[in-house]
């Protein structure tokens, strides 16, 4: 059997419009077949994992606080995977961004270090600090491969593993609320040191804007700046960029930058939108759900903020799962496993055309 | 120390560093053929838990053990159709098999959480196996370790000195060439991703059957990375891998004896050690050595044949 490709001759929007909603079709299709295999009834799984938490309005705002970190996360990361760069670290910026940013909130807690000045200062110092925190830990794979040509892959998940060792570390010793019966969490963050809520008594904190003001800067930065063409030009053509003078070391380091900025900001929003204190564990894998979202979402910012909502529907429609069909968390990282094959297969589809030729080869 | 304890440690160092030198030998090869998988880690923990789920329903450790082996095969046929057949980004394709492999493995190892069996025996020459300090070490180990040196060495051979093995590296470094010469490249590439996916499976197998001997999600903690790294630090050279897998296995045994003797650091910066260790090595390597002179020339270029 061989399989051959055959580029197509010219890309239509439709084909592109309509090649991720093929793939999670089909993606559903394969996760029906899994389910029912597990012994469980597909159709009743559907529903509890796309339609029912479409119905509720508390589950609507549950979606969107959820697609919030995902599509601050994958923006970022679009910046990166456009310039064929490979940041898979992404995890690891938005805890450590969670980190920096709680452990003001920790310090400032119960009127400490505030003094005549308030707290009003406090909310702006955590959310830079956040991204701070991001960009800092994401410039150390990024410099390692700019200097040594290390490839930043590997090191970029490497350090995953250590930022959330370091958490647990600070969650479990010095952040931990001495007056927490020894549970391993941090003081639960003044009101000062929270994110307003967009609404009295509503789940829909003021990250959700974050991320909705990121995907409209980087859909402007991509489709109007130079900054936006070089990011382009060095992926897809690095020789020409390097013939056109710009720096892809300057670039890279820029890029990932920016990703980690924008994961550590998820982190800080995570952390005091919707946790409100430190904990050892404060991400379900947004980090890597995000380079999901990255791909479904085909890089573009609106493909991007469509894709966030999809994922985090996986998210709160497996917890709902979790109880309805006594079907393992595991089922929603297999989903989305299966998921990024599809896409990556219906991107394929749109860039060539697929021949499957029977029998041996020619 | 007295040399008894020593030899008892250097034999856990052994054992910690084995799942890394199958793994990453598998990588290597793949590598070598230009196609970098980046979803070892996925294929291992099948392995590890479909080793696990055979072994116990059957008994059999070997059973286990091939069950291991035909879960890499098959998630490694899944990654070559993706990036070999269809020429999609390693990348992309190597992380989604990653997350899909540890979902799956947790859906399908659900049944075996806390169930415990013998683990795989241990050679025991009489006489041989008794030696002072160097018996147990040398003939005191489980079928895998022997497998695995024994793996290493045909590998470093058919690289270097068979027709077929240079025909693979011609491949992975000049796929355009080598198919003007007539090669089958997407063929031998395919082969050699099932190679990797094989040895991946083989490796998880040895972590559920042989190191712990009982089934827990996401029990390769990374191990699948650290190997992908090891590859690189092993300047794509096989028996360097194995230099590389016991110098990264004693930093695990150290760790833990740290952790167990509560020198008062704390216990997840000796965890992180492996981790930042694999960084520190990386970036020693590429002072060392001419910038990614040893890699692959193609690694991680999809090879369209042309028309």
């Amino acid at each position: 059997m061989r399989i051959d490709l055959e580029p197509r001759p010219a890309r239509s929007l439709a084909v592109d419009v309509a090649a991720p909603i093929l793939a999670l079709a089909a993606a559903i299709l394969i996760g029906g077949v899994v389910v029912w295999l597990l012994g469980k009834s597909p159709t009743r799984a559907f529903s509890v994992y796309f339609v029912e938490p479409l119905l509720e309005g508390w589950s609507l705002q549950e979606l969107a606080v959820k697609a919030c970190p995902l599509a601050l996360i994958a923006i970022g990361l679009s910046y990166c995977f456009r310039a064929n760069l490979w940041n898979i670290g992404a995890e690891g910026q938005f805890v450590m961004g969670g980190l920096l940013g709680g452990w003001l909130a920790v310090a400032t807690h119960n009127g400490a270090m505030q003094g005549a000045l308030g707290g009003w200062w406090i909310m702006p110092a955590m959310l830079a600090l956040g991204v701070i925190g991001g960009a800092l830990y994401a410039l150390v794979p990024a410099l390692l491969r700019v200097w040594l040509g290390v490839s930043e892959i590997l090191t970029s998940l490497m350090l995953v593993y250590v930022a959330e060792l370091a958490l647990d570390y600070v969650a479990r010793g010095p952040l931990r609320d001495p007056k927490g019966f020894n549970f391993p969490q941090s003081v639960t963050f003044d009101d000062v040191a929270r994110l307003p809520f967009l609404a009295e008594g509503e789940r829909l904190h003021l990250g959700v804007l974050f991320a909705l003001v990121a995907l409209a800067v980087s859909a402007f930065v991509f489709a109007r700046t130079l900054f936006g063409f070089e990011v382009r030009l060095v992926g897809e053509a690095p020789r020409a960029a390097r013939f056109a003078g710009f720096s892809d070391k300057r670039l890279t380091l820029a890029v990932f930058a920016i990703s980690g900025a924008l994961a550590g900001l998820a982190g800080i929003a995570e952390v005091a939108g919707q946790i409100g204190q430190l904990q050892p564990k404060i991400s379900p894998g947004y980090g890597f759900t995000a380079i999901i979202v990255a791909f479904l979402g085909r890089l573009s910012p609106f493909g991007i903020l469509v894709a966030s909502l999809v994922l985090a529907l996986t998210y709160i429609g497996g917890e709902a799962a979790q109880v309805a069909l006594k079907l393992p968390n595991d089922m929603t990282r297999a989903f989305q496993g299966v998921l990024l094959m599809c896409v990556l297969m219906a991107d394929v589809a749109t860039r060539y055309r697929v021949r499957i030729r029977l029998g041996a080869a020619p | 120390m007295s040399p008894a304890i020593l030899e008892l440690v250097l034999v856990t160092v052994v054992a910690s560093s084995i799942p890394l030198v199958i793994a990453a030998l598998g990588e290597l090869v793949t590598e070598r053929a230009g196609v970098l998988n980046l979803g070892v880690e996925g294929m291992m923990i099948m392995g590890a838990a479909l080793g696990f789920a055979a072994a116990y329903t059957t008994g059999s450790t070997i059973v286990g053990a091939l069950a291991g082996v035909a879960a890499g095969i098959a998630m490694a046929a899944l990654f070559g159709l993706l990036t070999v057949a269809l020429a999609i980004n390693q990348v992309a394709a190597g992380l989604a098999l990653t997350i899909f492999g540890v979902g799956l493995s947790g859906l399908l190892g659900a049944g075996f959480v806390g169930l415990k069996r013998d683990g795989a025996p241990q050679l025991n020459i009489p006489g041989l196996s008794d030696l002072p300090f160097a018996g147990k070490l040398i003939f005191g180990h489980d079928a895998f370790v022997y497998l695995a040196f024994a793996l290493v060495a045909s590998v470093a051979y058919w690289l270097t000195r068979t027709r077929s093995g240079l025909a693979m590296r011609a491949i992975g470094d000049n796929h355009e060439s080598a198919h003007a010469l007539g090669l089958p490249v997407r063929r031998t590439r395919f082969l050699a991703v099932l190679f990797g996916g094989a040895c991946a499976g083989l490796a998880g197998a040895y972590l559920s059957l042989a190191y712990t001997p009982f089934w827990a999600p996401g029990m390769t903690a990374g191990r699948g990375w650290i190997a992908l790294a090891l590859v690189v630090f092993a300047s794509w050279r096989p028996w360097r891998v194995v230099l590389g897998a016991l110098l990264f296995g004693g930093a695990t045994v150290l760790q833990l004896h740290a952790q167990a003797a509560s020198l008062g650091l704390p216990g997840q910066l000796l965890s992180a050690a492996p981790y930042l260790a694999t960084i520190v090595s990386l970036m020693a390597l590429s002072i060392g050595v001419r910038r990614n002179g040893a890699a692959p020339a193609a690694l991680g270029q999809a090879f369209i044949p042309p028309r």
